[in-house]
């Protein structure tokens, strides 16, 4: 009995081809909007997730803008915060800008940091050649630099920059290693920046202190007792006084990022419901339209012994079948948009069977609630006026 | 013969707005297996009203219908339907074809509801088809069947239940004399193969095939001689 509604359902459907189409065609929109705008949504959050992720959740940073009487952090400072518990290491950055000089060719205004080895271990450089900084390297306070690949590109082009000097501010050092371009997407790149090491740094840059540390943690769930043990060092360092240094904890900053993206993508998937339901009423419509045409035939299908349930039940097929059908249309539409989109944005493009099961279920949903009325109201069609209706 | 049909102080009123009218006025008649009658009237006697309570597409105001022994008063919309499926064979005056489906899908309809399944419904709406002499037009679509053919592949539709009754509502209406004329053959043939037919028509000449006829008129019924 199912499967002759469902038959029946379909003959109708292709025997007014453009008409379905047509009342398809809001529920078309609806779920590839839906689907573009989750699935560019979700792109970009795992994007940025992954690009923060790949700079370390167990990683806490700690800016010391310090008081009068000490600005930022010294070299104990640093001893001291590595002694606390979950710490696997400390990076800090002295950073400064300064003129850069290469065979007589001039780059102002570079981005000039000190750093430790600890740095190039957390993977928030790549070396592209050449070797890290070194413990060595820091001790001797040797005048050795990493630079970035847009200084290769434009001060060593055509030339393998290792082992040849380079003038900064001032002093010169010798290249031993360059890095990978990166695209930071919210933390910025490294690509226009020298590294040398950070005891070299607070010699010859004329900066006297530490303002920037990283703190990286071996377990992050302990991350909230770490960064209470650091606040106990720091007050120390700074003698209890306010505002002295302020702690950021990347692992709060990925979750508040993701809650908003979340949030983003619930509003916009709402907004493209809307559009769903435009489409609904199309489907309500057309069946009704459909209905009233077909009066004569339902009085007869009544009058060779349909019961009021076949009725209904052939007609809410037929709009669960537009929906559905137009949920598929939409998905694929939908997909090609978000893939699209993410070929020109840049961001990754991958489907959730969730998201294919919301669009699938959304749309079937919306056949049976605007389907049932007009089905019922042709299973309540009496036959005798519908017949005489021809 | 056994009766198949029996109506007992059959009376129907409808309302227009407030003010009752009633169209059939104790209404009796009797119908016994292997019958054919006709209910012969003008147009506004009431033979419409007749034939969709004997048809089951409506039910009395008052009075006693029984079919095949079901008291009609007792059924609801569901066992109207049934009804409707098994013991009534529709032939209308206008075919009331689906146009969409070939005659041998149209024939299968009833069948369709009466839960067959697919091969059953096709052996028994071909052998009906074939019967009535129209097995070379199975594939076609209505419209592309004369008149006579179409009011042929109607009849067949009625008949591919084996109803208890043949209840016609003007079948000649829409056909010229010749083809009228033949269908009426038809039946003649299908009432001595036993089959019972209720034949609604305004047509006198129509009327005379039937072996009984009674008038309707004003809403009242009168027997006329048998044939």
């Amino acid at each position: 009995m199912l499967f002759e509604s469902i038959r029946m359902s379909w003959e109708n459907i292709i025997n007014n081809k453009l008409r379905s189409f047509l009342t398809m065609l809001g529920i078309v929109i609806g779920v590839a909007s839906i689907i573009a705008l989750i699935t560019i949504v979700q792109g970009a959050t795992k994007n940025i997730s992954d690009q923060v992720n790949a700079l370390g959740v167990n990683k806490i940073t700690v800016n010391a803008i310090g008081t009068p009487l000490k600005q930022g952090l010294t070299q104990d400072d640093i001893k001291n915060i590595s002694t606390v518990a979950n710490i696997s290491g400390v990076s800090p950055t002295i950073s400064g800008k300064t003129g850069i000089i290469y065979n007589g060719n001039v780059l102002e205004d570079v981005l000039v940091q000190g750093k430790n080895e600890v740095y190039f271990k957390t993977g928030s450089s790549q070396m592209k050649s050449g070797r890290t900084i070194n413990i060595l390297d820091l001790e001797s306070k040797n005048q050795v630099a990493i630079i970035g690949n847009n200084i290769v590109n434009e001060l060593y082009y055509g030339v393998d920059p290792i082992g040849k000097e380079i003038i900064i501010n001032g002093t010169t050092y010798t290249i031993i290693g360059t890095l990978i371009p990166s695209n930071g997407f919210i933390l910025g790149s490294n690509n226009d920046t020298v590294i040398i090491p950070y005891t070299t740094a607070l010699r010859s840059l004329g900066v006297k202190s530490i303002s920037t540390l990283d703190v990286f943690l071996y377990d992050t769930k302990l991350a909230d007792d770490t960064v209470n043990d650091i606040k106990g060092v720091l007050n120390q360092a700074f003698n209890y006084k306010d505002n002295a240094y302020t702690i950021f904890n990347m692992g709060d900053l990925i979750e508040s990022f993701q809650s908003m993206m979340s949030m983003m993508s619930l509003l916009l998937g709402g907004i493209a419901a809307i559009s769903l339901v435009v489409g609904g009423i199309g489907i309500m419509n057309m069946m009704l339209v459909s209905i009233t045409e077909r009066t004569t035939e339902i009085g007869l299908r009544k009058a060779l012994g349909a019961t009021p349930n076949r009725i209904q039940l052939q007609f809410i097929i037929e709009a669960i079948f537009l929906s559905i059908f137009g949920g598929l249309i939409g998905l694929v539409v939908g997909s090609i948009i978000a893939y699209i989109a993410a070929i020109l944005i840049g961001i990754s493009f991958s489907i959730s069977v969730s998201t294919i099961l919301l669009a699938i279920g959304f749309s079937a949903a919306v056949g049976i609630i605007f389907g049932y009325m007009p089905a019922r109201k042709a299973s309540k069609l009496n036959p005798i006026d519908a017949l005489r209706s021809l | 013969m056994a009766e198949i049909l029996s109506m007992k102080n059959i009376c129907k009123s409808y309302y227009i707005g407030e003010e009752e009218l009633e169209v059939l006025h104790n209404i009796n008649l009797t119908i016994h297996t292997g019958e054919f009658l006709s209910i012969l009237g003008p147009s506004g006697s009431g033979k419409s009203t007749m034939m969709n309570i004997i048809g089951c597409l409506d039910v009395p105001s008052s009075g006693k219908y029984l079919l095949s022994g079901n008291d009609i008063d007792d059924l609801d919309e569901i066992d109207l339907a049934k009804v409707r499926n098994k013991e009534i064979g529709f032939v209308f005056q206008s075919f009331q074809l689906l146009p969409r489906m070939s005659a041998l899908q149209n024939v299968e309809l009833p069948l369709i509801y009466s839960g067959l399944s697919s091969s059953e419904r096709k052996k028994r709406a071909k052998s009906i088809l074939e019967r009535i002499g129209l097995s070379d037009k199975m594939r076609n679509l209505p419209n592309q069947l004369s008149g006579g053919q179409q009011q042929r592949v109607a009849i067949a539709r009625a008949l591919v239940t084996e109803p208890t009754i043949l209840l016609a509502d003007e079948p000649t209406g829409a056909l010229d004399q010749k083809t009228g004329a033949q269908v009426m053959e038809l039946f003649e043939e299908l009432n001595n193969d036993g089959r019972t037919i209720i034949m609604i028509t305004h047509d006198i000449n129509i009327a005379r095939h039937a072996k009984r006829v009674v008038n309707i008129l004003d809403g009242y019924l009168t027997e006329q001689e048998v044939l």
